[in-house]
């Protein structure tokens, strides 16, 4: 009795140990020390649980059985590990971006963060996974039991029962005490992954501390150990190819989708670059692990009495040997391997649980609001406590119901077949944008089922659950539903069987599904993201949060996270966006934020329907979709939108410019105008007052003098009135004042008279005229406008340089308009001139004759009382005016 | 990833990097291969010519050549990646 006493000490000693352990990390992790809390090679090491106790003891069993077989338990991982280039690399890239919590939450995610698919996912794994604690369980008292063998028989044999209870409340203890500890599953639980480091140097220590002592001890070199080998049962390697293959790829594939790989490879990964180092320190650590495995089976089946379980090879060739310590070392690290993975299962399978079934049931009965009173963030954490009891009891009670059998033993591959059944939706939903959520659901279903119908059920036994009737002549007695050789594959191995119809079934339901299917905005929008997670890694999205209210927001987050980390994140969000206080805009940036904040906490799917109750249930619309899921639509379409603007800004600033030179023009011409008038006026005044001087002062001047002189004067008094009368009628006709005094008259006697009052004589300048295309009859102030025909005409008659001057007027009617166009052969005005010649003032290069600048501004005044108009038409021979005018006058005169 | 994205000749450590991670992706490839090589032994006879020592030796031969080919292959990997940070992770 004294070894078992030893024993269970060593092991409450080693328990305390652990809980020291990771307790000292989950301190010196939330004091921010312990830098090599965070070095890759911790990661490598939490890598181990993928040998667990299964592969501590089975593995030793199995080479006892097949000899070189149990090493593709362990050539699938390798693989796995050194193509991480491939697989590992985006699925860390992913879990990191979108704060994935377990593979439930992956898939859910990847697939339009579907419940259901979270749901279906998460059963399938307790399910698969379940029946491998309870070999946990078996593998620890198995052990025990090992231990009490050795004692005189009947000294008070350990009820096996209650060893594994006790194991079971022991390991509930510390997954809740370490995994629970915060809310936040995607944060780091350091303790634990601590914990499962030092775990895995132990019972790495452990098998090799066996294997040397076999090697050396026991047989005698390395050269010995060769010969018992060759002489054993297994010397010759007889491996059938298709078990070869199909168990590499069966490992490899669990060694991706098992929840609780996924957990410390994924979820618990702090930095991707330790997957660098894991590429290839996880290979050494799995060949270091498989390395002694044959020595131990062949001189275990060599010593050891017939009939001995070469599953405890490891524990019993020591205590046969009488090396107690040896032996207690080996035990504890068949103890490590199996919590370890119980620990890790239980935090995985509770956060599926919790996240995906739990919660949601419980917003759904809590009136499905996530506003109402009561608090989510003990909810979570109870749920996930419960959720981890309730995991590690229902492998509890599965090793009880199946009393720890021979049929647990063969549980490690069905379970692995089990959940390999996630590998095409894992795989196609990182690589293929096409995957939907139907073919998800169809190809996970299908696999499930098949799993199930081929290998789970058969496993309990004939006629335990699946009668014999069935097993061997197939459901509804239909032979090619035989499970263990469907579609009449006979004679396969029924693992390989099973495996290779599930999968391929699988896939084909999987890929069938995708290509019929059309996914929805959300499931587009992840699967890009999933996909392309190396082109941008940042974006989910889809909020358009106009309805959302921050507080209730907050309200809601504060349950979730605790108050103090909602409202600093809150706060961070509200100034990152220049509010004040804790209440930031609705952005779908920050609803996004907050989304993947939660997710973290309660899984993406929980989260994402949190959130769309509060903000109004709106989830991606497809223009979202478009907006975000192709980035490079959108920045194209808004650097055309600049290139518009900024065409549209220099169109503005180039009138501007225009507005400003004639603005600048006007001033100009005004200072010319002011010194130009006073000029004008200056001119006649002097020469009047000068002439008005002479004849009061002088008085012998003849009559003939007297009448010039006061000729002269009139004549200046007379410009003088004359530009005078200009401004006036400007002035006049600017404020709108004037007085139409409407006539009918003929165009042509018009022109006539226009053309004598300008003083047209023959040699000054040549009149070209068609009168008879001058025959229009018009209502209008024919006064008013016969003064603009005089200006016109008058101004060619100034101002013309042709040799000899010829003014040309045409007329014409254009779309109900009489256009009357007066045509010179001078040079006409320069093109910088024509835009001011009909303002105030504006005159061309020095006066000739001495006019004031007024003549065409009054024009166009007239013209526009007129209701019609004046222009200057460029592109002619010489300077060309347009003088258009209504016809509708006359018309309604007649 | 489509070939317009970057320019038509990489700079010389650039290229590297692209090889390695073309190393990088082949390797597992090239290791199942091999592993799959013992099976072809077993039709030699009855005799049992193949003893399960020399596929041991074989299989732990290989074992260890991949870890150390799979380690330089990420150290190098690594050291290219520091030394070219603007561009993305992506191939």
């Amino acid at each position: 009795m004294a070894i078992l006493n030893v024993l269970a000490l060593v092991c409450l000693l080693y328990v305390v140990f652990l809980f020291t352990v990771a307790f000292a990390a989950d301190r010196a992790a939330r004091h921010g020390r312990g830098k090599w809390l965070r070095s890759p090679y911790v990661y490598t090491l939490s890598l181990s649980i993928y040998c667990t106790a299964w592969t501590f003891y089975g593995a030793v069993g199995f080479a006892a059985r097949s000899g070189l077989e149990y090493v593709t338990i362990y050539l699938g991982p390798t693989l796995v590990m050194i193509g991480w280039w491939w697989t590992l690399r985006k699925m860390v890239r992913v879990g990191r971006s979108q704060r994935i919590t377990s593979i439930a939450d992956l898939i859910s995610s990847r697939y339009g963060k579907s419940n259901l698919l979270a749901v279906f996912v998460t059963i399938l794994a307790v399910i698969g996974v379940t029946p491998y604690i309870a070999l946990q369980l078996q593998s620890v008292t198995l052990s025990f039991a090992a231990f009490s063998e050795t004692e005189q028989a009947g000294a008070a044999l350990p009820d096996m029962q209650s060893t594994a209870l006790w194991v079971a409340m022991g390991l509930t203890l510390f997954t809740i005490l370490f995994g629970t500890r915060n809310l936040d599953a995607n944060e780091r639980h350091h303790g634990v992954v601590m914990a499962i480091a030092v775990e895995a140097v132990v019972k790495l220590c452990a098998l090799l501390a066996v294997g040397v002592f076999v090697v050396w001890g026991l047989s005698g070199g390395v050269s010995e150990t060769l010969a018992r080998i060759d002489a054993s049962e297994i010397a010759r390697f007889e491996v059938p190819g298709s078990r070869w293959i199909g168990l590499t790829m069966l490992s490899a594939a669990a060694f991706l989708c098992l929840p609780r790989m996924f957990q410390v490879m994924v979820v618990e990964n702090e930095d991707e670059d330790h997957l660098r180092t894991a590429a290839w320190a996880f290979p050494a650590y799995l060949m270091l692990m498989s390395l002694f495995v044959v020595p131990i089976a062949a001189v275990g089946l060599d010593v050891m009495p017939i009939g001995a379980n070469p599953d405890l090879f490891v524990l019993t060739l020591p205590l046969m040997a009488g090396h107690d310590g040896l032996a207690i070392l080996s035990f504890l690290g068949g103890f490590s391997s199996a919590t370890s993975m119980v620990i890790v299962a239980a935090i995985a399978l509770s956060t599926m649980v919790s996240n995906h079934m739990v919660m949601p049931i419980w917003l759904h009965f809590t009136g499905g609001s996530a506003v109402i009173s009561g608090d989510v963030r003990q909810v979570a954490l109870l749920a996930r406590r419960l959720s981890i009891a309730g995991v590690v009891f229902l492998g509890y009670l599965y090793f009880r119901v199946t009393g720890g059998g021979a049929a647990l033993a063969a549980i490690g591959l069905i379970s692995f077949a089990g959940v390999a059944q996630f590998l095409p939706a894992l795989m196609g939903g990182l690589f293929w944008r096409g995957a939907t959520r139907t073919g998800a659901l169809a190809g996970l279903g299908v696999g499930f089922v098949l799993w199930q119908y081929c290998l789970f059920l058969p496993s309990f036994g004939p006629s335990m659950i699946m009668p014999q009737t069935v097993l061997d002549h197939g459901l509804f007695g239909l032979s090619w539903l035989r499970p263990q050789a469907l579609f009449g594959a006979q004679d396969m191995d029924p693992l390989v069987h099973a495996i290779m119809w599930s999968m391929l079934l699988n896939t084909g339901a999987f890929v069938l599904g995708s290509l019929l299917s059309f996914p929805q905005p959300i499931e587009r929008l992840q699967g890009a993201q999933f996909v392309n997670v190396f082109d941008h890694s940042s974006t989910t999205g889809g909020w358009s949060g106009g309805m959302a209210q921050s507080e209730d927001l907050l309200i809601m987050s504060q349950r979730i996270m605790g108050a103090t980390e909602a409202q600093a994140l809150f706060a961070t969000a509200a100034r990152r966006q220049g509010l004040a206080g804790y209440l930031p805009e609705p952005s779908p940036d920050f609803l996004q934020e907050l989304e993947r904040e939660l997710s973290g906490s309660v899984g993406a799917a929980t989260a994402h329907a949190m959130i769309s109750q509060i903000v109004g249930g709106a989830a991606v619309s497809v223009e979202d979709l478009m907006a975000v899921a192709d980035e490079t639509a959108q920045i194209m379409e808004y650097s055309s939108q600049l290139e518009a603007q900024s065409q549209e800004l220099a169109r503005t600033a180039r009138q501007l410019r225009q507005a400003n030179e004639k603005l600048t023009q006007i001033s100009v011409q005004k200072d010319g105008f002011l010194s130009q008038i006073s000029h004008e006026l200056r001119t006649p005044m002097t020469s009047i007052r000068a002439f008005s001087e002479i004849l009061r002062d002088t008085s012998d001047l003849t009559a003939e003098e007297k009448s010039k002189y006061s000729s002269i004067i009139h004549d200046e008094a007379v410009r003088l009135t004359r530009l005078l009368d200009d401004l006036l009628d400007l002035s006049v006709l600017e404020n709108g004042q004037v007085v139409l005094n409407t006539q009918t008259g003929l165009l042509s006697d018009l022109l006539d008279r226009a053309e004598r009052a300008a003083g047209v004589q023959v040699g000054t300048l040549k009149v070209e005229r068609e009168r008879a295309a001058e025959a229009f009859e018009l209502t209008t102030d024919l006064d008013r406008l016969a003064q603009v025909f005089i200006n016109l005409i008058a101004n060619a008659r100034k101002y013309c340089d042709g040799d000899p001057p010829i003014l040309s007027i045409r007329t014409h009617e254009v779309e109900g308009r009489l256009v009357i166009d007066f045509t010179d052969n001078g040079s006409g005005i320069p093109s910088e001139k024509q835009a001011v010649i009909f303002e105030k003032f504006s005159r061309i290069g020095e006066t000739k004759a001495g006019g004031a600048g007024l003549g065409l501004a009054i024009c166009r005044e007239i013209m526009t009382r007129l209701d019609g108009s004046v222009s200057y038409l460029p592109g002619q021979k010489g300077a060309a005016f347009r003088v258009s005018l209504p016809l509708q006058r006359r018309m309604a005169a007649q | 990833m489509s070939p317009e994205r970057g320019p038509v000749f990489l700079a010389r450590r650039t290229y590297r990097r692209r090889r390695l991670a073309d190393a990088a992706r082949l390797l597992p490839i090239v290791g199942t291969v091999l592993i799959c090589i013992p099976l072809l032994w077993q039709g030699e006879g009855a005799s049992g010519a193949t003893r399960t020592t020399m596929a041991m030796f074989y299989i732990f031969g290989l074992w260890v050549i991949l870890a150390a080919i799979a380690g330089i292959i990420s150290r190098h990997l690594r050291a290219a990646e520091n030394k070219e940070p603007p561009r993305g992770a992506g191939s």
